[in-house]
Formats: structure tokens, C-alpha cells, sequence
């Protein structure tokens, strides 16, 4: 039921006459279940963009296990923004939640707000929704309305044994399901055609040694598989099946296509620990799901890269971003930009070389406070340098300066700033330490000083 | 690992006793400051490069380790290749480094809150060959780290570059447990050498080497990184006053 079929009056389950009556020109459609859940499936295998671990729930919804892979999507708010957005962009209209079992995020979707649902929040977050939103046949939610029994948190309320023997052990089964109490497994959904390697163990293993040879093995078999195919891993997908049917995935990316494996099993190793072998692992799986070409055959050697030549850091930047996340990973580009804490801009530390630097004539401090700290100064004369300041309760007696450079703000970007000028000056205190000062407005209108960095050459 | 012959004077004792220590590896080659009478001073005839080197800022708010920053960001930049800088927070400003001579496309910064990440990050880079520097900003450093960092920057070459940076004065005093850098120097501004003026010129620096191994300490004064991170020393003042550099050694003990 879309949103426009709904401001039409339509509802689930209107007979075609009645709904004929309501909408004259209404377009009728026979249902076709087995083209609905292909479709499904279908749009299953897209969502293995966000995690190995999804799994259709048809006729309407889909699971997805973000645990071990909302860090590549800048935190869980971000990812399900942005599975809504491009949703959107398909004409498909979705509602989309965050919890602690696929019963609750199920319940909070269709019946609640959506969004996320803080972990250990899951009782409250369904105490308040209808009965339905445990997942229960309409048979069972029409008995339980008969008994006026219409919130989660009323059924809550009630002795289990009653429960069971009235409505059937379904209740009891969905509500611990949506609580935690009982897990429920999600299965992965691999696309045929993707590149994928398995193993099975005869024994349950969960030693972390042992996890790190079978991460290295599957490397090793699905490498092969990958340079047959011409092809290199931008994301490796791994699933570890517990002996309790409890999957535990663990997600890569990579920057660019690599197919060597000491590096792949290296970086998966980096993200070991989040996986909770619990009582035993007894399969993994591996899956390139998301690949690149890659012709060259890649080789590893020391002492290879010549002086100036461009030298290979991918895997270097791949080790950091995995262990340290995506973001805390980059290089500093120039912005044309007046204002100092404008005038640099992050990219991603693989980004082709940008070429521009920063003008050389215009002086900057090795630190920048972020805010600049104000100071007391005393100037002989307005729109002159300070002859001494204080700073963090410090006297400073300013022997040489050098200024100002005059920066005005930038309209454009904040009404705000319409009036911002700064004149900054450089300073140099008897001891020869250097302070990047500024007045916030020319000395007629009242400026006030601010300190704004230490240290230039 | 034995010589071929016994070693019979002073200074073939002294090379086979360099290739010893540096792990079996000959010892890497040295990069000159291009101020002779720092290369002259220092082993090899510069600081040499796949070693671990420690700078401490010595100036007026050392906290911010300002000076001791653009000294290591001047050596650096001399060293061609991509350079890998492992920060401790989010101070640090990259036109400064810019100027003089570290171009931005050739820094990858690698943004961390703890030395419990830097050091490890730092031992990532030295392992990676073809960088040129690994610069690290850190409080403290026990003997086991640096002795890994040596190790992991004497088996590829890359250099070794450790900010030590502090909050507190407590803090500040880990500055001085020793640890196994090649060199470790300290770094302050230095008094400009005329008065009052309208005019700010190149600053200067008092650069203190207070270790290196199998050399003795030195300090000097010289004018700050130009445009490709050189050091020079100011028109004025070729030498330091023998006076100086006495009550200096009475500090340094």
C-alpha cells in the first residue's frame, strides 16, 4: 500500500468492488505471488550492498543484518538514509528500521515511527504498537482483539501459560523473537554469479589462530577464482556460521581492486574481533561482493620502488582505514578560501593527485586553534600591532610583528559573516616564539583579539 | 655474525661494530642537512635515514610542539616519497607544512586519538617500502615501542620521526624516558638577534641534538625551514660562543 493508494481510501484486503466504487478509473491487476517474491529476491540481492547477511521476507519486507558493516556507511543514521534515499529514487516507497532483533526492527517499521531503535531499547520501543506488530496471523490478532488485548505491552502483561494454551505457542514464539530472548538466524543471500569460496569444518573451531588460518585459506582459494575472472575485490564479504545458526559477518572495504591474498586475509584478520564464535563455528564463507577489473598481475617485493617513483600505498591506506575506520584515513587538499580554518579540505587519501597548494607568500601557523582563543592585547595606536598580550594567564611582550593581512568573510556562505573582517597579525615575543594574533573588527569599531595559532617559520 | 678477519684498527672496529648493531643490515644512508657543521657532527654525515629520531619542543607552549613540528615536517620534505603522519588530535594546520616544501598531495594523514593507535599505525607505515618519512606525534613511548620502531624502520628504510607532545606538565616528563631513537633532538625559538622591529624575517631556532648514538651533543642556532625545508645557519653568527655551549653541556649533564 502506497501512500497515494492510501490517500484514495484504499486499504489492504478491500474487496475489488468496493474499491472500484471508491476509485471509478481504478486499474485492476491480477496478483502474481511468484513474480512478487522473484522481485523480492531481486531487490535482496541489491541490499547485499549494505550487508552479506540479508535475508527476503516476503510478501513485503527484507531483513538486512547491519551489525558488522554500518561502520563502512558512517554510522547506522547514515546508512538507513541513504537505503531510503536511493529506494526513493527507484520509485520505491520503503519504511525502514534499526533494532536489536528482526522481530523489533519488523514491528517499529510497519507500525511505528522507523528509524533506530538504541540497543536495549527494544521492549519499550514495541511496548506501545498493536499486536500485529509482533508478526502474528490475523486469525490469532482478531482472537487477541476479541479479548481486548490490543498493545504489545498489554499481552506483556498477561501470565505466558494462559497465553499459549489460548492463542497458540506462535504468540509467545513472535513476542520472544522481537525481545532477543530467542535469536533468530539470518540466512546470506549471494547473487549466483558472485565470486565466492566456502569451507566446512568437521569441529566447531573458535580459537582466534584457528579463525585467522581459515580466513587465509579462503583468501587463498578465492584469489584464483578472482584473477580467472580478471577481476579484483573492492569489498569482501565474510560469514561465519555459528553451531547455534547464528551468522557472524564481518565486512571490508577496499580502495581499489586487490586480489593478493596476504593483504585480503590481513585486513579481514584487522576485524577478527568482532566475530563471537559463541559455542563453535562450523562453516565460513567468503564472497568478493563487490569487484572491479583488475588485468595487471599484482606482485609484492621489497625494496622495488624507486626513489620518486609512485609508490604503492593502497595497501598501506586499505590497513589503516580498516582499523582506524574510512574518515581517519586522508590527505588535505587546498580551498580557495579568506578564512584560515576554510582553506583546507579533507579527500580520501587514494584521490589522484590534486597539484594546487596553499600560496606560498601568505604565512600560517603549524597549529590552528579550533576556536581561537581570545586574548587581552594592548596596541599603541589602532590598527596597529599589539605591543603585549596575555594569553592562558601568561604576560606576552611582543618584540617584532608583521601585519596585517586583512581577511574578510565570505558572504556567500553565512549571512552572518556579511560584516566579518579580521586583521591578523604575526607577532614574535621576546623569547622568539611566533603567535598568529587577529582583531575580530577594525580597531574603530571594537574589535577584540584573538589568538588563533603558534608556530610559523 | 663474525668478521672474515679480525678487525685491527680503530675505525674498521667501529664500522663492524655499526653493522652489528643495525641488525646485520649495512648502514642506511644519511640524510645531509646541508648545514656543515650539523653533518659534520653527526655520524654518516647526516641524520641517518631508516632510524628512528625523536624531536622535543623546547620553546614557550610546548604543548602545541609547534617548532619541533616544522623541524620534522623540514626533514621530511627533503626525503622524496609519500609521507605518512600519524596525528594525536586536530591541531595541526597543513598550509604551514606547505610552505616549507611538504607539498599536500605527498602527505597522507592518518587521524587517531590515542598512542595506543599511533604506534601501531606508525609501525604500519615503516613497514610499507617506497615512503620516505613516517612522522608520529605521541606521549609516550616505552623502550619496547621504540625498539620495534627501530626495527621496523631499519627493514625498509623509511625514517622515523616521533613529535612528542604533551597536555600537562606530568605528561611532559615521559618526554624524557629513554628509548631507543637514533637521535633525539629538541627544538625551540630562539631570540631574533636585532630589536624591536616592524619586520618579521626567517625565525630562529635553537636546535639542541641531546643523543645520537656514537656521537656526542651539539647544539646550534640556525634560521628556520626555507620553502624546501632547509636549515641555514643565520650571516651573523657562523658558530656558537664556546661560553654557550659550556653552560649548555652543564645542563644537559
Amino acid at each position: 500500500m502506497d501512500d497515494a493508494a492510501l490517500s484514495l481510501g484504499l486499504t489492504r484486503g478491500m474487496t475489488v468492488t468496493h474499491a472500484q466504487s471508491l476509485v471509478p478509473d481504478l486499474t485492476v491487476l491480477d496478483a502474481d505471488p511468484a513474480k512478487d517474491a522473484d522481485a523480492l529476491v531481486r531487490l535482496g540481492h541489491w541490499c547485499t550492498m549494505y550487508s552479506p547477511l540479508v535475508t527476503p521476507d516476503p510478501p513485503d519486507g527484507i531483513f538486512i543484518d547491519v551489525a558488522g558493516s554500518a561502520h563502512l556507511f558512517q554510522g547506522e543514521g547514515a546508512l538507513i538514509e541513504d537505503l531510503l534515499h536511493r529506494l526513493r529514487r527507484a520509485d520505491i516507497s520503503a519504511k525502514a528500521a534499526i533494532a536489536d532483533t528482526p522481530g523489533c526492527a519488523w514491528g517499529v517499521s510497519r507500525y511505528g515511527s522507523g528509524g533506530i531503535v538504541s540497543p536495549g531499547r527494544a521492549s519499550e520501543a514495541i511496548a506501545s504498537l498493536p499486536v500485529a506488530a509482533l508478526r502474528l496471523a490475523q486469525s490469532v490478532v482478531s482472537s487477541l482483539h476479541e479479548v481486548g488485548i490490543e498493545r504489545v505491552a498489554q499481552l506483556a502483561s498477561k501470565p505466558r501459560a494462559s497465553l499459549r494454551l489460548r492463542f497458540g505457542a506462535d504468540v509467545l514464539l513472535r513476542f520472544d523473537q522481537a525481545l532477543g530472548s530467542v535469536t533468530e538466524a539470518l540466512t546470506s543471500l549471494v547473487p549466483p554469479e558472485v565470486p565466492q569460496r566456502e569451507l566446512k569444518f568437521a569441529e566447531p573451531i573458535g580459537d582466534p589462530e584457528d579463525l585467522k588460518r581459515v580466513i587465509s585459506k579462503l583468501c587463498e582459494l578465492l584469489c584464483p577464482e578472482l584473477e580467472r575472472r580478471g577481476v579484483g575485490a573492492r569489498r569482501l564479504d565474510l560469514v561465519f556460521m555459528r553451531v547455534d545458526n547464528l551468522a557472524q559477518a564481518v565486512r571490508i572495504g577496499l580502495s581499489r581492486p586487490y586480489r593478493e591474498p596476504v593483504h585480503l586475509s590481513k585486513l579481514l584478520a584487522e576485524r577478527l574481533v568482532l566475530v563471537d564464535p559463541g559455542f563453535g563455528i562450523e562453516s565460513a564463507a567468503l564472497t568478493a561482493s563487490w569487484i572491479e577489473a583488475l588485468t595487471e598481475r599484482q606482485t609484492i617485493g621489497r625494496h622495488i620502488a624507486a626513489e620518486g617513483s609512485d609508490v604503492d600505498v593502497g595497501q598501506l591506506v586499505d590497513t589503516l582505514a580498516v582499523r582506524l575506520g574510512q574518515d581517519s584515513v586522508y590527505r588535505c587538499v587546498p580551498v580557495e578560501s579568506g578564512l584560515p580554518e576554510r582553506a583546507v579540505k579533507r579527500v580520501p587519501a587514494l584521490d589522484p593527485a590534486h597539484g594546487a597548494a596553499w600560496p606560498k607568500h601568505l604565512p600560517r601557523p603549524a597549529r590552528l586553534f579550533s576556536p581561537p582563543e581570545k586574548i587581552i592585547a594592548i596596541a599603541e595606536l589602532p590598527d596597529r600591532p599589539p605591543r603585549q598580550f596575555t594569553w592562558r594567564h601568561q604576560r606576552l611582550r611582543v618584540i617584532r610583528a608583521d601585519g596585517p593581512e586583512r581577511i574578510h568573510g565570505e558572504w556567500w556562505i553565512s549571512e552572518g559573516e556579511t560584516n566579518l573582517t579580521r586583521d591578523y597579525y604575526r607577532v614574535e615575543t621576546a623569547d622568539g616564539a611566533r603567535y598568529w594574533l587577529f582583531r575580530d573588527a577594525p580597531a574603530e569599531r571594537g574589535g577584540s583579539w584573538y589568538l588563533h595559532g603558534v608556530g610559523e617559520a | 655474525m663474525a668478521p672474515a678477519s679480525p678487525p685491527t684498527t680503530i675505525a674498521e672496529l667501529r664500522r663492524w661494530l655499526e653493522r652489528v648493531e643495525v641488525n646485520g643490515h649495512a648502514t642506511s644512508e644519511a640524510l645531509p642537512f646541508a648545514v656543515t657543521e650539523i653533518d659534520q657532527h653527526l655520524p654518516g654525515g647526516g641524520l641517518a635515514r631508516g632510524h628512528l629520531h625523536e624531536v622535543i619542543e623546547g620553546g614557550p607552549a610546548g604543548e602545541h610542539a609547534a617548532v619541533a613540528t616544522l623541524f620534522a615536517a623540514g626533514i621530511a620534505a627533503r626525503i622524496p616519497g609519500p609521507v605518512l603522519w600519524c596525528l594525536r588530535g586536530r591541531d595541526l594546520f597543513a598550509p604551514a607544512l606547505a610552505r616549507i616544501g611538504l607539498h599536500p598531495d605527498r602527505v597522507i594523514y592518518c587521524e587517531t586519538w590515542k598512542d595506543r593507535d599511533v604506534l601501531p599505525a606508525m609501525e604500519e607505515g615503516l613497514r610499507c617500502c617506497g615512503i620516505a618519512a613516517v612522522v608520529g606525534e605521541v606521549t609516550r613511548l616505552s623502550l619496547t615501542s621504540s625498539r620495534r620502531l627501530q626495527l621496523c624502520a631499519g627493514e625498509t628504510g623509511v625514517t622515523a620521526l616521533l613529535l612528542r607532545r604533551w597536555r600537562t606538565s606530568d605528561e611532559k616528563r615521559f618526554a624524557g624516558e629513554p628509548n631507543a631513537a637514533a637521535t633525539r633532538w629538541r627544538v625551540s625559538p630562539s631570540p631574533p638577534a636585532q630589536g624591536p622591529s616592524d619586520h618579521i624575517d626567517r625565525q630562529r631556532w635553537l636546535v639542541e641534538l641531546l643523543r645520537v648514538k656514537g656521537g656526542e651533543p651539539h647544539s646550534w642556532i640556525v634560521e628556520a625551514c626555507d620553502a624546501e625545508g632547509n636549515l641555514c645557519l643565520p650571516a651573523t653568527l657562523a658558530d656558537r660562543s664556546a661560553a654557550a655551549e659550556e653552560s649548555y653541556r652543564a645542563v644537559a649533564g
